[in-house]
């Protein structure tokens, strides 16, 4: 087996208000190997986007990361100094933001900003930068690339937009791409189009992708693997179809339930969610943190601290009464 | 820019500058007589059609003085609020960009530079360093400097917590590049309300320096020094205090006028 290209170890970051300290994201561990892509489930503010942040080293404050190891390509991210840290930013690993509108910005025509991430990852001049920003322009399906290249981003529509952020993200050519709910602010068609450009993109530029979003159904068609967040910590990861058709977790199979199953063949379509909601941050509950929601909780459930089980191989859980346990 | 010249104060604002800028540029040309020569056979006329805004105590033409005059206010103007502008958008960003420790020292030396009466600090400092032309300009530079620094810092404030800032640092970008081409191009509507309005402010401050005789030195014709000389003969000379008296007045009103049309026209709030 390969090296992985990423290795989160016990990642604990914490947010310092002046009403509590928020673990937003409160012993995070996973792998990422070359050329995979992971999802990272998880309800808002269950830790997924402040996890990637981590991975960057982009946390605004008032948080902070406390503790843990974040290892890319084996060197370790949190021992970096600035100068090192920005020759990673961009170059090896590189961010796509949910709102492009918001992450673009609007004083700058799109293709300076592109420009702007080619000068600095690639060693050219300004009027070959120039031929190289067209050329991501062209690699991600902006149509007549040229004319766009003097558009402001209010000029031109949600897709356009986040294939500008994507041309931008490619400009270093990175190892790893943090996708951070790349599709959520667009239509479901246009959506769709993001989504295979990225799978066309990831197979021929051979990146890894750590995809961020909160749709289980994007997860099952474009992810390898799948990573479950709730409350600051990852309690599933399994390879997709393993997660489908057998989770572990009672949250995971709560999440499941909660997606429409049109082939089900039943007249009732009714759905089922989950009931309470996501504990407050500051204020977790003893053991494991979805045992107040949890149909299958157990007195021995708030003793336990939550620490991933093998299920089966590569099938990891926090779950001391799974659903389908292993052998 | 053709919006910007449908509103009506920034046109009136921007018809008196355009017009004071040319009679500064075309001084030579415009003035009916040479600034400093005494005619002793013309001391103290009234207006008249020879001399359009009369002469003074030594038969110099009033008019032809004011109109070299207005060089040296529009050249006192543009380059002492241009010294302060940039010290405002240097120290503002900075302390708006990195804040904590850095910002609370930058903000705390412009609260003790507010602290001290400016007008005075102008008058002891040139006092000791001596009047000229190229000192008052610094002067009146290095302190005006703190309502741009403030205004610039809260821009940025608000500015730094935009998503775009945290992009462009996730794509690699370095700090100097982040607060020139990322922020600052979004505060450039206020900084130049802030321009224009220090502009007539420094005017204003160097007539006042003039008129208390320690700026613009006679025989050099300042609007300032005009009126100060005018002072003398005001019981049987009038011209000589009313005009350049109005010359300030109307500079000083044209550039607030302007300050206020690009205030209310880049805001989109204030429009109807």
């Amino acid at each position: 087996m390969t090296n992985p290209l990423l290795k989160v170890d016990n990642l604990q970051t914490h947010f310092f208000t002046p009403e509590g300290v928020i673990r937003a994201a409160d012993g995070i561990s996973f792998e990422l190997f070359p050329g995979e892509t992971l999802g990272l489930v998880g309800e808002s503010g269950s830790g997924k986007t402040v996890t990637a942040l981590s991975i960057l080293r982009l946390v605004p404050p008032p948080g902070r990361i406390v503790g843990g190891r974040i290892e890319f390509a084996g060197r370790d991210i949190l021992q970096l100094n600035p100068s090192e840290l920005r020759k990673i930013r961009g170059d090896r690993i590189a961010m796509v933001f949910q709102e492009p509108m918001s992450a673009l910005n609007p004083v700058l025509t799109v293709g300076n900003q592109v420009l702007e991430s080619v000068l600095l990852h690639q060693k050219t001049s300004r009027r070959e930068g120039r031929d190289k920003t067209v050329e991501l322009f062209k690699l991600v399906g902006i149509p007549s690339p040229e004319m766009r290249f003097k558009a402001y981003p209010h000029q031109l529509s949600g897709g356009m937009r986040q294939r500008v952020m994507l041309a931008m993200a490619l400009a270093g050519k990175p190892d790893l791409l943090l996708a951070d709910e790349p599709t959520t602010a667009l239509d479901v068609t246009i959506q769709a189009q993001v989504l295979n450009l990225l799978d066309e993109l990831k197979k021929t530029l051979g990146m890894a992708v750590l995809f961020i979003t909160h749709d289980l159904g994007i997860i099952a068609e474009h992810a390898d693997r799948v990573a479950i967040c709730y409350a600051g910590k990852i309690v599933e990861m399994a390879p997709v179809r393993e997660l489908f058709s057998r989770p572990a977790h009672p949250y995971a199979q709560g999440l499941l339930n909660s997606i429409p199953k049109f082939s089900s063949g039943k007249k009732d379509l009714k759905l089922t969610a989950l009931p309470g909601t996501v504990p407050d941050l500051k204020h977790l509950p003893p053991g494991c943190r979805f045992e107040p929601r949890c149909p299958r909780s157990r007195p021995a459930c708030r003793e336990y601290d939550g620490e991933l089980k093998t299920m089966r191989a590569g099938h990891l859980a926090a779950c001391i009464n799974p659903l389908n346990p292993g052998e | 820019m053709r919006k910007l010249l449908q509103n009506p104060q920034a046109l009136a604002g921007g018809a008196i500058i355009f017009s004071l800028a040319l009679v500064a540029l075309l001084a030579p040309y415009i003035s009916t007589h040479d600034p400093g020569d005494p005619n002793l056979w013309a001391i103290l006329l009234p207006p008249s059609s020879h001399h359009l805004l009369g002469t003074d105590d030594l038969g110099r033409d009033v008019f032809s003085r004011m109109v070299f005059g207005s060089r040296i206010s529009l050249l006192v103007g543009l380059i002492a609020v241009g010294i302060s502008s940039l010290i405002g958008i240097i120290l503002g960003s900075i302390s708006g960009f990195y804040g904590k420790h850095i910002d609370s020292i930058i903000m705390r030396f412009v609260d003790i530079m507010l602290c001290i009466p400016t007008f005075f600090l102008i008058l002891a400092v040139i006092a000791l360093i001596g009047p000229s032309i190229f000192n008052i300009m610094v002067v009146i530079g290095v302190t005006s400097w703190m309502g741009v620094t403030r205004l610039v810092r809260a821009e940025f404030l608000s500015l730094r917590e935009r998503e775009f800032v945290l992009a462009a640092r996730a794509a690699g970008a370095r700090n100097y590049r982040l607060i020139i081409r990322h922020i600052l191009p979004h505060a450039l509507t206020p900084i130049m309300v802030a321009f224009t309005l220090g502009l007539g402010g420094a005017i204003f401050i160097e007539s006042a320096l003039s008129f208390l005789g320690i700026g613009v030195q006679p025989p050099t014709p300042s609007w300032g020094n005009i009126l100060t000389e005018g002072k003398d003969n005001i019981d049987i000379a009038w011209w000589l205090s009313v005009f350049p008296g109005l010359a300030i007045l109307i500079t000083v009103l044209g550039f607030y006028l302007l300050a206020e049309g690009i205030r209310e026209f880049s805001n989109p709030r204030l429009k109807k």
